[in-house]
């Protein structure tokens, strides 16, 4: 076969796969060339990581939710009330490790008291978690009446949204260690490709052609590395960016390689057939509401540390902005269908446009409806590729 | 002058990417008469009907329609239902919310200016169902009422249309003897009345009953036009269908030595909060080891309900009485502890809750055993791709591969995938709800095979709940009767005959 046939077919066969980052790629070339290559500087990189990784995180956790069909809305000031609970803490003196052990087990309760109105009460998860939206609002408000916005002093924890990864050893201006990082992750994802492909291989599976395969490892090889050198040529790997990705990382083998994983998309594929086959669809629901409060608890800490303080209106619409990544990066509302990868992307591809349009002096009003649009735009693309698909 | 033919269907072919599933098929169904569409799943009768609907609109299929006199292209259902060809799906398409006059006349309601005549929509309801159902009551919530009486209300809502032509998809399919013959008997009236019947069946003791000519689609090909009655005869039919002759439906089977009973309740009893009564009153039974025993009974007698609240207990109900299982007595808090027991249920609604349609083969197949599978941390998924591969050759699943979604397959196949769910547990006790329903002679030979197999060959116990008599008589070492929530009767296999259940499922 040609390759460039090859090539088509495989476009067209995983439209749906690739159509995201084909966009992702899009939305990046046209806003470098419109901001004359400041878009792709090093610095705008790492910022828009940066900028991204609290929802992101969000966005993984909701990807989940979506799954098994449910939505959380109490997301966005349960971020921003864990945040202020931190700042409080801090100020009183509470050293970091323990604070932030306190939020996320605070956040895991939150998240797991939502788990209980759905799973054990069965209230709908839209009016379970849009009470606890207003309560948590409410929560925010109360702790910060007295002082208005929290100002953090603590240098260790600002550092978290703030603060790079320290270098080994300095040559010249590039930040070793990142690089260094950077083809650990080629290296082991050509490993990990070349041992599916062999798998493949003996059970007689479909494969892509030889060069074909070669060319893609090459492909991903360069963008990652491209990544990690624009990074390492400004400050390095950011702890936000480094969390994020661990966070997206177990979380994929978490639903893809993992008995756990399987039980949540058979339950939000057919609820029914998945009690008929002994899952025991209540633990599931507990344990998608409780990682959404484990993972609101970490946004929620990125983001107070990043502003280095905890502000009465935190949290505003960050649900929204999780749902809509998590939708823009494939999630069905139907249930079942959905990968975390994806949501990462979608989160990304959000955040390019906010970053870019920002860059361009866009005014914020009509950064939403543009934002709307390509919400829209996404969902109606998955929409009418699955259904070519079957 | 009008010809004799109502419907005249010429050379359609209909074709989807890689199969043609209509080839090159002559229909022609004359005025005022029951005309029986048969054939295996898969032979093309639902895409025949979806063609005539108008839901594959012209264009996207060869061939003419000539319907009444006319040529006709439908390109929406509306336009086939606007010259009177009106179709009722097997997937009832009526709204549980509204009542029985609202539902009959959605869609064309009855207006004073602008605004509906309620008054008047309620007098024509009733007209509609003196014919029909005259103790139905119009005003009821559809919800309210059987399966029955819901297909009597989608009738009453095709002749609200002036239908010339009513297709009837496998109606009676999940109804049972009573409303079935109701049905027919509905349909003959009609007749009468000059509406003209497509009737698609896979019961063929009501096609022969009922129907005046009788098609046969087989692989897309019209292989048969019967017109003569006294070709109406069972084999006959069904060598059409298959092309072979089926000498006997259910396999040979060994002389059988039952061991201990592996499974055993007394007096047991399933209370439906919602419902607000028993739904199982009184229920006693046993099943030794390597045996197949059979649930006999008639719809609504509580057979589902009793296997359901045995299995874990997935819809809550209050149970009581003594279950044993295995030499113990136990009580299942859900279906993951009885899974873990060895037991496996075969849910009667293969597509509802059987298997997750969106998924496939090979995530069905496994998504009950997965704890077998597990490595470490993590789902070992070339052994899952290795025993699916093993289900795919044993139980002879036709799937282009195991990464397939299930909801391609065909009735059959899901079916099959279905049962090596659970295979893959290797239980001690199978319940099988309805397990042939729905799937075509081929496909339940090669079930009833298996059955016989598990239990000849590895012991295995298992429970048939089925509404086909001649498949429980077939199949069964010993049948129980149900009833009204309560076992009624236990018989041996010898002294069982079709005559003898059925008094004692309705005789209560």
């Amino acid at each position: 076969m040609g390759f460039a046939k090859e090539l088509g077919v495989l476009l067209k066969k995983n439209i749906r796969e690739y159509g995201m980052y084909i966009a992702l790629g899009a939305i990046m070339i046209i806003f470098t060339i419109l901001t004359n290559g400041l878009f792709f500087s090093s610095r705008n990189i790492s910022n828009l990581f940066n900028q991204m990784g609290y929802i992101a995180v969000l966005a993984v956790g909701m990807t989940l939710v979506i799954v098994i069909r449910h939505i959380d809305l109490s997301v966005g000031f349960m971020a921003g009330f864990l945040g202020a609970i931190a700042a409080r803490m801090l100020r009183d003196g509470m050293p970091v490790l323990p604070t932030i052990l306190i939020v996320i087990g605070l956040g895991t309760v939150f998240g797991l008291i939502n788990g209980f109105w759905v799973a054990k009460v069965g209230l709908p998860s839209f009016v379970a978690t849009l009470a606890g939206m207003l309560i948590f609002r409410g929560a925010l408000l109360v702790f910060t009446q007295s002082t208005g916005t929290i100002i953090i002093s603590n240098e260790a924890f600002n550092n978290i949204g703030n603060g790079y990864i320290p270098d080994i050893f300095k040559i010249g201006d590039v930040h070793f260690l990142t690089l260094l990082i950077g083809f650990a992750i080629i290296l082991l994802y050509i490993i990990a490709e070349i041992k599916t492909r062999k798998n493949k291989l003996k059970y007689n599976f479909e494969v892509l052609s030889l060069h074909m395969f070669v060319l893609k490892l090459l492909f991903i090889s360069a963008i990652i590395f491209y990544v990690f050198w624009t990074l390492a040529n400004y400050n390095g790997l950011s702890w936000t960016f480094v969390i994020t990705l661990i966070i997206t990382y177990v979380y994929h083998v978490l639903t893809t390689k993992t008995v756990l994983g399987r039980h949540i998309y058979a339950v939000g594929g057919n609820p029914e057939a998945a009690k008929l086959s002994g899952i025991d669809v209540r633990k599931i629901t507990f344990f998608v509401f409780g990682s959404m409060g484990f993972l609101t608890a970490i946004s929620g800490i990125l983001y107070t540390s990043r502003l280095q303080s905890a502000t009465p209106d935190a949290g505003t619409l960050f649900e929204l902005d999780a749902i809509a990544a998590a939708y823009v990066g494939g999630v069905s509302a139907a249930g079942g269908v959905g990968k975390v990868m994806n949501s990462l992307i979608g989160a990304l591809v959000m955040a390019s446009l906010i970053n870019g349009m920002n860059l361009l002096g866009v005014g914020i009003s009509l950064q939403y409806i543009i934002r709307g649009g390509v919400l829209i735009a996404a969902v109606v693309f998955d929409i009418k590729t699955r259904s070519k698909v079957s | 002058m009008a010809s004799e033919y109502i419907l005249e269907m010429k050379g359609i072919t209909k074709e989807f990417p890689g199969v043609r599933a209509l080839d090159n098929v002559d229909f022609k169904v004359k005025r005022g008469e029951i005309h029986c569409l048969v054939g295996e799943n898969g032979s093309g009768k639902s895409t025949m009907m979806k063609i005539l609907s108008g839901f594959y609109p012209y264009g996207e299929y060869d061939g003419t329609i000539i319907f009444d006199g006319k040529e006709q292209r439908f390109r929406h259902i509306h336009d086939s239902e606007s010259v009177g060809i009106v179709t009722i799906y097997q997937e009832l398409a009526v709204i549980p919310e509204l009542t029985v006059y609202e539902n009959i006349f959605l869609g064309h309601e009855i207006k004073k200016g602008r605004f509906i005549d309620w008054n008047e929509t309620i007098v024509k309801a009733k007209e509609m169902l003196k014919n029909l159902r005259p103790d139905l009551d119009p005003s009821r919530k559809v919800k309210d009422l059987g399966v029955g009486l819901q297909q009597i209300v989608e009738i009453a809502k095709a002749i609200s249309k002036n239908v010339k032509l009513l297709i009837l998809d496998e109606p009676t399919s999940s109804l049972n003897e009573d409303d079935s013959e109701n049905l027919l008997r509905i349909i003959k009236n009609l007749k009468e009345q000059g509406i003209t019947s497509i009737l698609i069946s896979h019961k063929l003791k009501e096609v022969i009953e009922v129907a005046d000519t009788i098609s046969i689609l087989r692989d897309g090909k019209m292989v048969a036009r019967l017109e003569d009655k006294s070709q109406f005869t069972e084999s006959n039919i069904v060598k059409y269908m298959v092309g072979r002759e089926i000498e006997d439906i259910y396999p040979k089977r060994k002389k059988r030595e039952f061991g201990e009973k592996i499974f055993e309740i007394r007096s047991w009893k399933a209370f439906d909060n919602q419902l607000n009564r028993y739904v199982v009153k009184d229920a006693s039974m046993y099943v030794r080891k390597g045996e197949i025993v059979g649930i006999a009974g008639l719809m609504g007698a509580g057979r589902t309900e009793l296997a359901l609240s045995l299995f874990g207990n997935p819809k809550e109900y209050i149970v009581g009485g003594e279950m044993y299982f295995d030499g113990q007595k136990v009580k299942f808090k859900s279906p993951t502890h009885a899974i873990k027991a060895g037991f496996a249920y075969l849910s009667e609604d293969r597509k509802g809750t059987g298997l997750i349609l969106d998924f496939d083969v090979k995530t069905n197949m496994t998504i009950a055993g997965l704890k077998q599978l597990k490595k470490g941390l993590f789902v070992n998924e070339n052994e899952e791709i290795f025993v699916a591969e093993m289900f795919k050759d044993s139980l002879r699943i036709k799937t282009p591969t195991i990464e397939q979604k299930v909801m391609n397959l065909s009735g059959g196949n899901q079916q099959k995938v279905a049962v090596a769910k659970w295979l893959f547990i290797k239980p001690k006790l199978l319940i099988l709800d309805e397990p042939t329903r729905g799937i075509d002679v081929g496909a339940k030979y090669e079930i009833y095979t298996l059955m016989n197999r598990l239990v000849e060959e590895e012991g295995m116990s298992i429970i048939m709940i089925s509404s086909e008599l001649p498949e429980v008589l077939g199949m069964s070492d010993r049948i129980y009767v149900m009833a009204g929530g309560k076992i009624v009767a236990e018989l041996r296999r010898e002294e069982a005959t079709q005559e003898k259940i059925m008094h004692m499922a309705v005789d209560y």
